[in-house]
């Protein structure tokens, strides 16, 4: 009997574990996956909450429930990799030894990178959103807020679902306006980019939206500290930025795991072939979602895209044949922007977002890179496409893991 | 586009960037310098050699992995190029502007 072993029952983890589970022969292979948490959070809905537009039982779930039978699901804290033994050791002493590793431990907000940002203000008045305890702080804290200085703030890039912080100011005016206390509320958004979003076309759009929404951008902005005592975060620079209520979204960093494994980069991402998904660490170790390195954007539907290409590369490497080397970064990002409208982009390491139909070319029944409220019924129904299918593995109609140029405005 | 710079030609994109790192030489990197109000000296050049070394070594660069270079500080990338170090200091070494990832 062989071993392949999931590290991770994240989005990533678990669509891995679905997909395998049907494509492998039971009688040659056992699939394990290790994850600590008893709960799945159903992270698209985080950015809800603190609007108490979702509950908090909407984006829980048992871990198990979406673990297929068969798989040995094992509840404990990875201590490290050792590639060179195939083992696996765990926080309770046990080992695991695998023939495949597959390493979906995601990435995570570090707040104590920043100076100050952990310090006496910390969700008191500074909150992070990328966490379910800190949404949920953030959400407390909403609902007695007076009004005042509201700043958005990323800390560096990469993040976890690039375009969140920009839903969350749009979400925010939005909110304030149905609660008749706009006017008592300064929107600012500060970015360490040089426009409100990495990709020319979309920032344009993006920044058009700021300007009607009377939402005060703060580009090229390198966060050196937070200074609780007289709320402001200030920049390298020296540019300062004061504050009332500050949701910052700390640097990004992988697992600790990967760095106390050494196969990690400064950031404690693992360096991945970008059209494989296979490690450059060994040729059996295999890397699926946020924990790469890949230049493209940490969301669930790039692991969704990626576990398409990645199951069909576990069974090449198997037999021994040549992997696809297919993955093209693509990435479907649904993005609130308030009022009951959303807008989508799609794009993948080549092409940026850009106008168009999606999903069937032509027709649509969604908009790409424009405002609609189709698109924001989109997002609303995806928590159950991400609960029913997504998480299990099912093929989304017509969504294909590789972008399609048709239906796309391109120049 | 073409750009005369110190008495060469180069190619540059809209915003300046020199799209032919052969192109660079020490008095085009002086030049766009000037330009963006710098007056170079030992200590400048040693964060533009470093920052070519980096790109020559197709390694992706951002303030943090600068920081923690070991060649310059943040606080120190901040005084030698004020107003955006990343983007001046990369258009003086004639590689591209970094694209902060996604």
């Amino acid at each position: 009997m062989k071993t392949i072993l999931i590290l991770g029952a994240g989005t990533a983890g678990t669509m891995m574990a679905n997909h395998l589970k049907d494509a492998l022969d039971k009688n040659e292979w056992e699939i394990a996956i290790i994850e600590e948490s008893k709960t799945h959070y159903y992270q698209p809905g985080y950015i809800f909450i603190p609007f108490d537009m979702y509950t908090t039982d909407e984006v829980c779930k048992p871990t198990t429930e979406f673990i297929p039978d068969g798989i040995n699901f094992i509840n404990e804290k990875i201590e490290k990799i050792l590639p060179g033994e195939n083992k696996v050791l765990l926080h309770d002493g046990k080992s695991i030894d695998y023939d495949i590793l597959i390493i979906a431990t995601g990435t995570k907000p570090s707040p104590e990178e920043t100076e100050g940002m952990l310090g006496s203000e910390w969700r008191k008045s500074v909150f992070d959103f990328y966490t379910f305890d800190g949404c949920v702080a953030l959400r407390d804290k909403l609902r007695n807020w007076k009004g005042g200085r509201f700043v958005v703030h990323i800390t560096e890039m990469p993040i976890k679902c690039p375009v969140a912080p920009l839903e969350l100011v749009f979400l925010a005016d939005w909110h304030f306006k149905e609660l008749g206390m706009r006017d008592k509320v300064d929107l600012t958004f500060v970015t360490p980019m040089s426009g409100a979003f990495t990709k020319p076309k979309a920032a344009h759009e993006f920044e058009h939206l700021l300007a009607e929404k009377k939402i005060r951008i703060v580009p090229d902005f390198a966060i050196e500290r937070v200074d609780n005592e007289n709320k402001k975060i200030i920049d390298y620079a020296g540019l300062e930025v004061p504050f009332d209520l500050l949701v910052t979204v700390p640097v990004n960093k992988g697992d600790a795991l990967i760095e106390r494994s050494g196969i990690g980069d400064d950031l404690n991402y693992v360096a991945t072939e970008k059209g494989t998904l296979q490690s450059k660490v060994k040729p059996n170790i295999f890397v699926i979602g946020d924990a790469s390195n890949l230049p493209t954007s940490k969301a669930g539907s790039v692991a969704h895209f990626e576990a398409e290409i990645l199951t069909e590369n576990i069974l090449r490497f198997i037999k021994g044949e040549p992997l696809m080397d297919d993955f093209d970064g693509h990435a479907n990002c649904f993005v609130e922007t308030g009022e009951g409208k959303a807008l989508l982009l799609d794009f993948n390491y080549n092409q940026e977002p850009v106008e168009g139909t999606f999903p069937i070319p032509g027709v649509g029944p969604l908009r790409l890179l424009k405002e609609s409220r189709m698109n924001h019924l989109g997002k609303l129904a995806f928590r159950w496409i991400y609960w029913n299918m997504l998480l299990k593995g099912t093929h989304i109609p017509f969504v294909s893991a590789q972008m399609t140029e048709e239906g796309k405005k391109l120049d | 586009m073409e750009k005369t710079v110190a008495g060469n030609t180069i190619q540059v994109n809209e915003e300046g960037y020199l799209t032919d790192f052969s192109q660079w030489t020490r008095e085009v990197g002086d030049e766009i310098a000037k330009e963006e109000g710098i007056v170079m000296t030992p200590r400048h050049w040693e964060v533009i050699n470093y920052l070519q070394e980096q790109h020559k070594q197709e390694t992706a660069l951002s303030i943090r992995r600068i920081g923690k270079s070991g060649v310059v500080d943040i606080k120190e990338f901040y005084a030698l190029f004020p107003k955006g170090p990343l983007k001046t200091s990369t258009k003086i070494a004639g590689i591209p502007k970094p694209a902060s990832c996604i």
